[in-house]
């Protein structure tokens, strides 16, 4: 069976090696964007399994992407997950609206993100 | 699986945390000149943001605090609710500083288990006085068997959710038994297989608490009717006291302000390297360089006809390692405006103590230099802008009454000048005072006299007795002095000139050499070893007439070079060869030589030639010895030292 692929989208290049390294010890394919724009444009070419983004970045932020990923045929069904700090209860219900599968809470450890990963991917 | 260490990541937050301080502070500043765009106070929002939320998953508790508030009072900046006042501002401000300390510290490996109370306090008060609302925990109950009924809408599938999956983490809590509802079923013809038309009823026997259930709907909440109900107590009943949960008042996304096409400078993939790596980089190319030296010496022998090609191979090779080198030195340039964009927070601070306006100009940012020579002038840089402030500029209603605009300038500007970089501090102040300066310095008994021109008589600032003797105030009066700036200067091979008219201003300029790591050399043989002067210092070498040179006062000689004396420093004696020729310099050749405005005749045996030399640290690889700047490798593998004149000089004079 070929690894799953998740796609994580975050700014901050620490968070984003973090999630990336933790997935990849998981067995995961990660491929990696710094904003929103960069990963829709990854998400277009490449099928992911499961998109994991930050709400916060430039250019377009996780909630748009989601929005956008959402209108795809591809990514109709697509588990698409924020990341999100505990304050964003309405960012959470925007996420939602936008088509969001759910939330990670930051700060989260590595066992918790993969055992997200792996419940939504099944 | 395996706990995951987090440290490696470390060291990539800590300088993405650094940069984001930088750019919050960059904001700040432009939003309380007004010059603020719109995508400035979402940038501010994210750098705060980023780092509490990796602070956090790094575990630095006190820095995640700190930072949390800061975010919260962005928020409601970002979102229109508040208007940035100077007391916001300077809150801010002092956060990015108190942030910049707690960082260190952590990298330190000594993280703060308390953030600083006294801003936290601050912090807290200045929104709105609004302590964190504290939300109590859902009632937590705890029973050993549940009955759950579920019915999704019908559009839940669209968010990417699946009942399956539900189910699924059900399951994973305890026994499950499951019943499907069919009844909403439409016929197939109207069935839309994107639409979720079933509902369940779940068993479940799990000695769980409520929350554990409630977790697993959280993100569907919204899209099913959703009752979860104990249905059976578990037989020991433990007393749960649910930690309440503190929230703080969220307030309203701003709207997605129209995004402005932003310049990614590191977009187009850069990495960081270390500088180790670099500095090793350079130090092979170093290497090589000596190495093709070497075989072009020996090659010099060989004749041209019969090994055409190796000497034109040759030629190729020294085209291409001059190139390796100038690339390689190239990554070790940083822009200037590393240097600069620390001073707009400086000038504000400085002006807001002393109470006069001053508006920095900068020009010139991308000139690029050594990253060594950087660091080394940003506190000699640093007094020179502090001096144009407090003493340079007049108060407010003084240059009203001069006729002048209430708000100075000082600017700062870099540019390339030949094989130099060239630095300006300028304000336009009140200038410096010759008579003042001449006062102060006859006072210190210091050989002046009236007819001593302009420039001669502003260098006197960098004197040491009279630079200390400048108005000690709480600016200016700490750190390093004007001497001290000349001094700094000289150090990176550099210098230092004044332009200053009375009432209008006062500019210094710095010129300072591209990199350390390479010089220009003047190579002379001195008792069979070859020394290397800096052609920086170099003015003109002459094989002096027997005429010219006096002896005074016993040992020491003279040299009359244009009606002008100077000491003559026999190079063989100072650095202890035995000299090839007679020291009396008949028939040796001298070298003219001068640094901080004072000359002297070096006299050596012969001159051997001019060439660049890669500077190695006598420092790092030996110690430090007095009257040597560093040593080089030549062509033919033989270690050649380089003199610090500078240093020569200062002794000589001292012992003269």
């Amino acid at each position: 069976m070929t690894a799953l692929r998740i796609l994580t989208v975050d700014d901050s290049a620490s968070m984003r090696q973090m999630v990336a390294f933790t997935l990849r010890s998981a067995g995961y394919d990660v491929d990696e964007a710094e904003d929103g724009k960069i990963a829709l444009d990854k998400a277009r070419v490449a099928r992911f399994n499961c998109v994991v983004a930050d709400v916060n970045m430039p250019n377009m932020d996780g909630i748009s992407l989601i929005r956008e990923l959402r209108q795809l045929a591809d990514y109709k069904f697509t588990p698409l997950l924020m990341l999100t700090t505990e304050a964003g209860l309405e960012k959470k219900q925007e996420g939602k609206a936008a088509g969001a599968t759910g939330w990670i809470v930051k700060p989260f450890d590595p066992e918790q993100l993969v055992a997200t990963i792996k419940k939504v991917t099944g | 699986m395996a706990a995951i260490d987090l440290s490696r990541f470390q060291a990539t937050f800590f300088v993405e945390s650094r940069e984001g301080l930088d750019a919050m502070e960059t904001g700040l500043l432009s939003l309380e000149s007004g010059n603020a765009e719109a995508e400035t106070v979402n940038t501010i929002f994210r750098a705060a943001h980023s780092i509490k939320g990796g602070s956090a998953t790094f575990g630095f508790k006190a820095i995640a605090d700190t930072t949390h508030l800061l975010e919260t009072l962005l928020d409601q900046v970002r979102g229109g609710k508040r208007h940035a006042d100077s007391a916001i501002t300077d809150a801010l401000l002092s956060s990015v500083d108190v942030l910049r300390g707690m960082l260190q510290r952590a990298e330190d490996g000594q993280p703060d288990t308390h953030g600083d109370n006294e801003l936290n306090a601050r912090l807290s008060s200045l929104l709105d006085g609004t302590p964190a609302a504290t939300v109590a925990a859902k009632t937590s109950t705890r029973f050993s068997k549940w009955k759950i009924s579920f019915a999704p809408k019908p559009d839940m599938f669209l968010t990417g959710n699946d009942p399956l999956r539900i189910a699924r983490e059900l399951e994973a809590l305890g026994k499950l038994t499951s019943t499907c509802d069919f009844g909403a079923l439409p016929a197939l013809r109207d069935m839309d297989c994107t639409r979720s038309y079933l509902s369940w009823t779940f068993e479940l026997e799990a000695d769980v608490e409520r929350r554990k259930i409630e977790d697993v709907f959280s993100w569907v909440e919204d899209e099913c009717d959703l009752h979860i109900d104990g249905i059976e107590s578990a037989p020991a009943p433990v007393a749960v006291v649910a930690a309440p949960v503190a929230a703080h008042p969220t307030t309203t996304a701003a709207p997605s302000a129209p995004r402005e096409k932003k310049e990614h400078a590191d977009g187009d993939g850069s990495i960081r390297v270390s500088i180790t790596k670099v500095d090793g980089l350079i130090n092979l190319v170093g290497e090589l360089v000596i190495t093709q030296a070497m075989l072009l010496q020996q090659s010099a022998n060989l004749d041209p006809g019969v090994h055409e090609r190796l000497v034109s191979g040759l030629a190729q090779l020294e085209r291409n390692t001059r190139d390796l080198q100038e690339a390689v030195m190239s990554v070790r340039m940083l822009p200037v405006e590393f240097v600069f964009s620390r001073f707009p927070r400086l000038v504000r601070d400085l002006a807001g103590r002393l109470g006069k306006r001053v508006r920095l100009r900068t020009s010139g940012e991308g000139t690029e230099l050594d990253k060594g020579v950087i660091e080394r002038i940003i506190d000699p840089l640093t007094h020179l802008v502090r001096n144009a402030i407090d003493h340079g500029l007049e108060m407010p209603e003084q240059r009203a009454d001069d006729g002048k605009d209430g708000t100075g300038t000082v600017t700062l500007a870099a540019s390339h000048q030949g094989g130099h970089i060239v630095i300006e501090v300028a304000d336009d102040g009140r200038g410096l005072d010759r008579k003042k300066i001449l006062a102060k310095a006859a006072e210190r008994g210091l050989p002046v006299s009236e007819s001593m021109s302009d420039a001669e008589v502003w260098d006197l600032i960098f004197h040491p007795g009279l630079s200390t003797a400048e108005k000690i105030t709480d600016v200016s009066g700490r750190g390093v002095g004007m001497d001290v700036v000349k001094q700094n200067i000289s150090a990176l091979s550099g210098s230092v000139e004044i332009e200053s008219h009375l009432g209008r201003g006062t500019r210094v300029r710095i010129r300072l050499p591209l990199t350390l790591a390479i010089l220009d050399g003047m190579s002379v043989s001195v008792g069979g070893e070859i020394f290397i002067l800096p052609l920086g210092y170099v003015i003109e070498s002459l094989q002096p007439a027997v005429d010219d040179v006096k002896s005074i006062a016993g040992s020491s000689r003279v040299l009359r070079v244009r009606g002008e004396h100077l000491p003559i420093l026999p190079m063989a004696k100072l650095f202890g060869v035995s000299a090839v020729r007679n020291d009396n310099a008949r028939d040796g050749v001298v070298v003219v030589v001068e640094s901080d405005g004072r000359k002297m005749a070096l006299e050596v045996d012969e001159l051997v030639g001019q060439q660049q030399v890669v500077v190695k640290s006598i420092e790092t690889n030996y110690r430090r010895v007095n009257g040597i700047a560093g040593a080089t490798i030549l062509g033919d593998g033989h270690v050649a030292l380089i003199v610090d004149i500078g240093a020569l000089v200062r002794t000589g004079a001292a012992a003269a």
